[in-house]
């Protein structure tokens, strides 16, 4: 067996794309929860129509790439406030359910026969993503090779703008937090019926949270098409969510740049344990009940599940959350 | 102190009974109803709440003062009846559209912001902030100056109520007293026409009770109106203008706090309720006599 290896493979998928697209969903996750107490455990069907919106517009429609984009984060709009409008005002445990069966409802719809022609069903969408890469100002033409890294020029391009992109959406975010704005929204997190008696529209900017951290998760979903110039519907599964959930957790619920650091470590942790656990599996090291009927089944997952919860004992406010306000019951 | 008061002696004419009209009322209620199942908790025909006068609600536990409060604020529904605040009706209004009319409440049990500051708790209050819409919120120009001056009133409030120290801590940390005197402070901010504090001072050091009673005078004396509940007689008989007595959800008196003080159905409201565990404090049998003399 060979740790470093494995924890450089880790290393790669942690800067790597797909790290970068999570990041994404947890920073909207954040701006949910974190800042304003939303459970949204449906932040995958927000990245569902991120996606979709642009793989919809550019092959069905043939509108030009960047107009899919804009369709996509319109979607998430839209979803916001079809999700909000009948339950924001309801019991917190009522938002929450909404949002998981609305997230497994568009999934399967994506996947189901009759919207086959529009979604390509349980085939999802390819299209031309060329205008994307056409953009692309590397000087070099074949792959980035450096340490452990070896991307490819696309796939420099992608995490190169996916990074870039929840960089500057979790400074904007930070900035909105430390505004009036935000300050309404933390209080809402904190006991609405305050905020109300205060004067503040609570419905109003529980509905604008939702609108603005859905819109940043199809972001993630907007990244996360562009760079295969794919749609594959069994990739919004609710695990997603629930990974986003993790990394925020592990970088620091309501804090600034948490949800970046998170989704690193997280699937640095993940991509790491894989490999260790493939690894394994070559050399027959894995006890068949850990094992299961795949080559390494769960263990990864086991792997993960205990450095999780190492850090969370021995860092429950997470990499950049503050301890103080932690200790404080909500 | 009650009679130095102009809106007090305005008050001086007006009849002591219950559901009389007041020359000057900033609050009407009218028929305002609501049960729980089969328990009436608040049947309020008609009570009418001089401008900047301190009137005070009291009664024995359960009598529904909460309830009325969260009736007249919007947090809850009547059954029936109307209510107006300086003409305007408030029937249906939304709790966050009441005080943005001009009535703000506190509540019995407290709601500090546990994970504000002091500060941030006090700034919410602020009515009118630029920076509360989202784009204008993103430039930080367009609201900073705004932001500077709530902070110099915020800060004049804090220190008025003793927290100035503990502008930067997160109100979680705060006792339970302190966190009273933060929800006060912060219903200040939004600069209500009538505040409506529910138990004010409950928890409170009662060394400070003192000067908080003082700052509820001021309130009232820079034109506010305030409506408090309260069980400590002593409190309510020192600086009412005006007492309002409720039970079982009825107004059963009302008057100068002299007059309520020997009211036979308020001593018979009072000692009919027992059980009532501020019994003791509440009790107008004696306490009342001691606060009538002093008023
Ligand atoms: N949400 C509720 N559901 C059922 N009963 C209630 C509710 N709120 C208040 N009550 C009842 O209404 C009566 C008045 O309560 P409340 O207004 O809290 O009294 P007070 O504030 O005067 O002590 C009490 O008997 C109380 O049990
Ligand atoms: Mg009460």
């Amino acid at each position: 067996m060979n740790l470093m290896a494995a924890l450089e493979q880790g290393l790669r998928s942690a800067v790597g794309p797909t790290a970068a697209w999570y990041a994404l969903l947890a920073i909207g996750l954040n701006v949910h929860y974190g800042f304003t107490g939303l459970l949204n455990f449906g932040q995958v069907g927000f990245m569902l129509v991120g996606a979709y919106g642009v793989g919809i517009s550019v092959s069905i429609l043939g509108l030009p790439l960047w107009v899919g984009v804009i369709v996509g984060l319109l979607a998430a709009v839209g979803l916001a406030l079809l999700l909000g409008a009948p339950t924001l005002r309801l019991r917190a445990d009522y938002f929450a359910i909404t949002t998981i069966a609305a997230a497994e409802v568009l999934r399967l719809l994506a996947i189901s026969r009759v919207s086959t022609p529009v979604t390509g069903g349980p085939f999802g969408i390819q299209y031309n993503a060329s205008a994307f890469f056409e953009l692309n100002p590397l000087p070099f033409p074949g792959a980035l090779t450096w340490g452990p890294f070896s991307f490819t020029r696309n796939q420099t391009w992608v995490l190169l703008v996916g990074w870039t992109l929840a960089l500057l959406v979790s400074i904007m975010v930070a900035a909105l937090m430390r505004s009036p704005w935000g300050r309404i929204l933390r209080s809402i997190r904190e006991d609405e019926d305050a905020a109300r008696a205060l004067g503040k529209n609570v419905f109003s900017y529980k509905m604008q949270s939702l609108v603005l951290g859905g819109v940043i998760g199809a972001m993630g979903g907007v990244i996360y098409t562009l760079g295969g110039a794919t749609v594959n519907p069994n990739t919004f599964r609710p695990d997603i969510t629930f990974y986003a959930y993790a990394m925020l957790i592990v970088g620091g619920v309501a804090s600034r740049f948490g949800p970046m650091l998170g989704a690193f470590v997280f699937w640095f942790v993940l991509q790491s344990a894989q490999a260790l656990a493939r690894q394994a599996s070559a050399a027959d090291l894995l006890p068949d009940w850990l094992s299961g009927a795949s080559a390494v089944g769960g263990t990864p997952f086991v792997l993960t599940g205990l450095v999780l919860m190492l850090l969370v004992v021995y860092r429950p406010q997470g990499m950049f959350g503050n301890r103080r306000e932690m200790a404080l019951d909500g | 102190m009650a009679d130095t008061s102009p809106a007090a002696a305005a008050l001086a004419g007006v009849d002591p009974r219950p559901g009389v009209a007041k020359p000057d009322p900033i609050l009407r209620v009218e028929g305002v109803r609501r049960s729980f199942g089969g328990l009436t908790a608040v049947d309020v025909e008609h009570l009418e709440v001089q401008r900047g006068t301190i009137t005070a609600l009291i009664g024995p536990n359960g009598a529904g003062k909460t309830t009325l409060f969260n009736l007249l604020t919007g947090f809850d529904r009547p059954d029936g009846g109307s209510w107006s605040l300086d003409g305007r009706d408030l029937g249906r209004a939304a709790p966050h559209k009441v005080a943005q009319l001009g009535m703000v409440r506190t509540f019995q049990l407290t709601k500090a912001l546990s994970r504000l500051t002091v500060l941030d708790n006090m700034l919410l209050g602020a009515t009118g902030q630029r920076g509360e819409r989202f784009l204008t919120a993103l430039v930080p120009a367009a609201w900073r100056q705004q932001e500077r001056a709530h902070t110099e009133r915020a800060e004049a409030l804090l220190d008025r109520f003793n927290l100035l120290d503990k502008r930067d801590d997160y109100a979680g940390e705060l006792s339970g007293g302190q966190r009273k005197l933060l929800e006060m402070a912060r219903a200040l901010m939004v600069e209500p026409s009538l505040v409506m504090l529910d138990e004010p001072m409950a928890g409170v050091n009662p060394a400070l009770v003192q000067s908080l009673l003082g700052h509820v005078t001021s309130l009232r004396d820079e034109g506010m109106s305030v409506i408090f509940v309260e069980h400590d007689m002593d409190v309510v008989m020192t600086i009412s203008d005006w007492i309002v007595v409720l039970a079982e959800g009825r107004v059963i008196a009302e008057g100068p706090p002299e007059h309520v003080a020997e009211d036979p159905a308020v001593i018979a409201a009072y000692l009919g309720s027992d059980e009532d565990e501020d019994g003791g404090d509440a009790s107008p049998g004696s306490d009342p006599a001691t606060g009538g003399g002093d008023a």
